[in-house]
């Protein structure tokens, strides 16, 4: 049967409406090289469904294991001045292929604690990302409610608003702000225009402009999964508790808050985790002085030249970040648990 | 007929002029952007009234429930609650509670939190919340499911929390919008009369919104049939049924053979009827006071018209007809029967006996007759 006949006969719409690019999918499938792959997979018996899985696995293989195991090996190495700037994890000593030796250094991570530097700026960047999570929760809260229960017709156009930004570069709206926060910038010289002040603010380089541009670059992170939640409720749920007699606002503190938590969570570690290895905010808007750990991971790599110092820093680091993660994931694991 | 019955039976308090009624609705319309929901509706529910408002979907029966609940406000007219003007009450002010058409439970809190949140919003002492939640749980026979979630729970055991949380507070007044909607068949049935239970034992006044006719026949002491946002009718079940007001409360509520006639003659309870699709003039019994040549429409319920093989002795009220299909039901059959004016008619059954002498099947002639109580006169 000529597929043109097939796709006549499937009376529904929507199926002629896919014939076409079904027919096209099918053709592409006859080219010689999904032949060989098809082939090949069926001699090693491997169904297609496995291929696909596998696809994400590779990808994670490669550009996340590889790397992490690299960068484990060089934290436990001595810096030494060579190229590469370490020694290696193995050394052959001997003739024969079993001579080698081990040069394990914990050193590294021992020297992390014994130097008070790095607490200081693990603590420092601990803070200042929990600040700005807050701050963006505080702020993306409210927007996200506010889309999530607009007119439908405007949804679309506020959520485009909320993520244009992403279409200039970070690097370029993060210089942006200097333009807009320096002494005669443009928000001291309308101030000043004002007549508010007449002295300019000193904005810049302080801990305000980091807080400032960590939330601003943050918060579609923030608001995103917070909308996703709240757009999903169910809003007889509100009618139910205020037929029971439930304010406005308590029905929000009792219903709506505790059932948008799953959204408050995914947004505080989604805006969390990359604050607290955030560099490029901090260098260019934060004080000069300040503490970030992002920021001494570069110092150690590129101006110290110590990479397994280096290394041992993002460790600890990815250690602390992955701790909270797993910590939620087997919160709603259990929740999800419960309800099938 | 009922509705000329004597007044003030007891249990039929809509019939007593002297009793104030619970819920007043004076001349409420709603409009949306567009539409009218609601339009100029005048409605008086006593008190323990089992009250259904029946209709198809978009008759603006929910609407009307919504603004007993408060979740709406009326644009122009009136709702009072026992004497108490309600335009402008929030719904969390109102004495009247709702329990809604997805039950709308609260899924992060188990069975008794759900329970006891109308409660707990009222700042009654814990123990006190405890105390009512079981209660209530046992009249709901869910005593052992209080610590769940409502996930966990069958459709039914979902239907029966939200009903026990609408209860909780001892409202006045209940709102029941498509109470059984969700259930299946088996289930629906017996959870009928357990509502119909229920509601005797407290004396709760209940507003029921259905699109399902059985059960607003089921359930109601009252039905209102409502079609385009107006209220047709207002009767109970078997004034609904017996005496529909139009064709439209006809042919909604249970099925109907529909035949249009003019009248011949009419003296004082008697009407003679010729219909161009029946052979016989129909006699009818009727209180209805139609002039000679009035065009009417005569409507005669499917399990009132009677068939036999042989030809009927009276002079009216029978004709002819080939029976098309037959379709055994167990309990009953339905069969449609053909006349020679090609209109078809549909006629039920009763199954008395297991093996019939008298077997009608496909193809055969026979002859359609009632009794002369049995049409009704249906004005559009």
């Amino acid at each position: 049967m000529k597929p043109e006949q097939q796709s006549g006969q499937a009376a529904t719409p929507a199926t002629e409406r896919f014939a076409g690019s079904r027919r096209a999918l099918d053709m592409i499938g006859e080219l010689p090289p999904c032949r060989w792959a098809r082939a090949l997979l069926m001699r090693r018996r491997i169904s297609a469904r496995s291929a696909v899985v596998a696809v994400p696995y590779l990808w994670l293989l490669l550009f996340f294991v590889v790397p992490f195991v690299i960068v484990l090996k060089i934290s436990f190495s001595e810096t030494q001045i060579a190229m590469p700037p370490y020694q290696p994890l193995l050394e052959w000593v001997g003739e024969r292929l079993t001579d080698i030796r081990l040069n394990v250094n914990p050193g590294n991570f021992l020297y992390l604690i014994e130097d008070s530097l790095y607490l200081r700026a693990f603590a420092n960047s601990l803070q200042v990302a929990a600040v700005s999570t807050l701050a963006a929760l505080l702020i993306g809260y409210p927007l996200a409610y506010a889309i999530a229960r607009s007119d439908r017709r405007w949804r679309g156009i506020l959520l485009m608003l909320v993520i244009l930004p992403f279409w200039t570069s970070f690097l370029l709206r993060v210089y942006a702000w200097i333009g807009l926060l320096k002494n005669n910038g443009l928000l001291n010289n309308f101030l000043i225009w004002l007549d508010i002040i007449d002295q300019p603010i000193v904005m810049l380089q302080t801990d305000f402009a980091t807080y400032l541009g960590i939330v601003y670059c943050y918060l579609p992170f923030m608001v995103m999964p917070l909308y996703a939640n709240l757009e999903k409720m169910d809003l007889t749920l509100l009618e139910a508790a205020e037929d029971l007699g439930c304010r406005p606002l308590r029905a929000f503190a009792c219903i709506t808050l505790p059932l948008s938590l799953p959204g408050i969570v995914a947004g505080c570690m989604l805006v969390f985790i990359p604050a607290v290895g955030e560099y490029v905010i901090p260098a260019l808007l934060g004080p000069s002085d300040s503490l970030m750990i992002g920021k001494v991971l570069w110092t150690e790599f590129f101006n110290n030249r110590d990479w397994p110092v280096a290394s041992a820093v993002a460790i600890v680091l990815l250690l602390l970040l992955v701790a909270p993660i797993m910590y939620f994931q087997r919160l709603q694991g259990r929740a999800s648990g419960a309800r099938s | 007929m009922a509705s000329s019955a004597p007044a003030t039976r007891p249990g039929h308090p809509w019939n007593d002029p002297a009793l104030e009624p619970y819920i007043r609705i004076e001349r409420v319309s709603k409009r949306f952007s567009g539409f009218v929901a609601v339009d100029d509706v005048s409605l008086n529910i006593y008190r323990s009234e089992l009250f259904c408002l029946l209709g198809g979907s978009g008759c603006g029966k929910t609407t009307l429930l919504r603004l007993l609940a408060g979740f709406e406000e009326p644009s122009s007219g009136k709702i009072s609650i026992d004497g108490l003007d309600m335009s402008g009450i929030p719904p969390y002010e109102r004495p009247v509670n709702m329990m809604f058409q997805s039950y709308a439970l609260f899924p992060h809190m188990t069975v008794d939190q759900n329970v006891g949140f109308g409660l707990k919003m009222e700042h009654r002492s814990r123990s006190e919340i405890a105390d009512r939640v079981a209660q209530m749980l046992k009249l709901v026979r869910l005593s052992e499911f209080g610590k769940r979630k409502p996930e966990q729970l069958s459709g039914g055991q979902r239907q029966r929390v939200a009903l026990a949380r609408a209860l909780i507070k001892q409202p006045k007044l209940l709102l029941l919008d498509e109470p059984l909607g969700a259930l299946d068949k088996k289930l629906r049935e017996h959870t009928q009369f357990e509502l119909v239970n229920l509601q005797e034992e407290l004396g709760v006044t209940f507003v029921v919104v259905t699109h399902d006719q059985e059960e607003a026949m089921t359930l109601s002491s009252r039905i209102g049939v409502m079609d385009h946002g107006k209220i047709v009718q207002v009767g109970t079940p078997q004034e609904v049924y017996e005496s529909p007001g139009n064709r439209f409360v006809a042919e909604f509520i249970g099925s109907v053979n529909l035949f249009e006639g003019q009248v011949t003659a009419s003296e004082a309870g008697h009407l003679r009827i010729v219909c161009p699709q029946l052979e016989r003039p129909l006699d009818v019994l009727s209180g209805d006071l139609s002039a000679p040549q009035t065009r009417l429409w005569v409507a005669i319920r499917p399990e009132k018209i009677q068939l036999s093989l042989q030809a009927p002795q009276a002079a009216s009220n029978w004709t002819r007809g080939l029976v098309k299909e037959i379709a055994y039901l167990g309990d009953l059959s339905v069969l449609l029967i053909r006349l020679e004016s090609g209109q078809t008619v549909r006629v039920t059954r009763p199954n008395v006996w297991r093996h019939e002498e008298e077997r009608i099947t496909w193809e055969q002639e026979v002859y359609l007759y009632w009794h002369d109580s049995s049409p009704m006169i249906v004005r559009e």
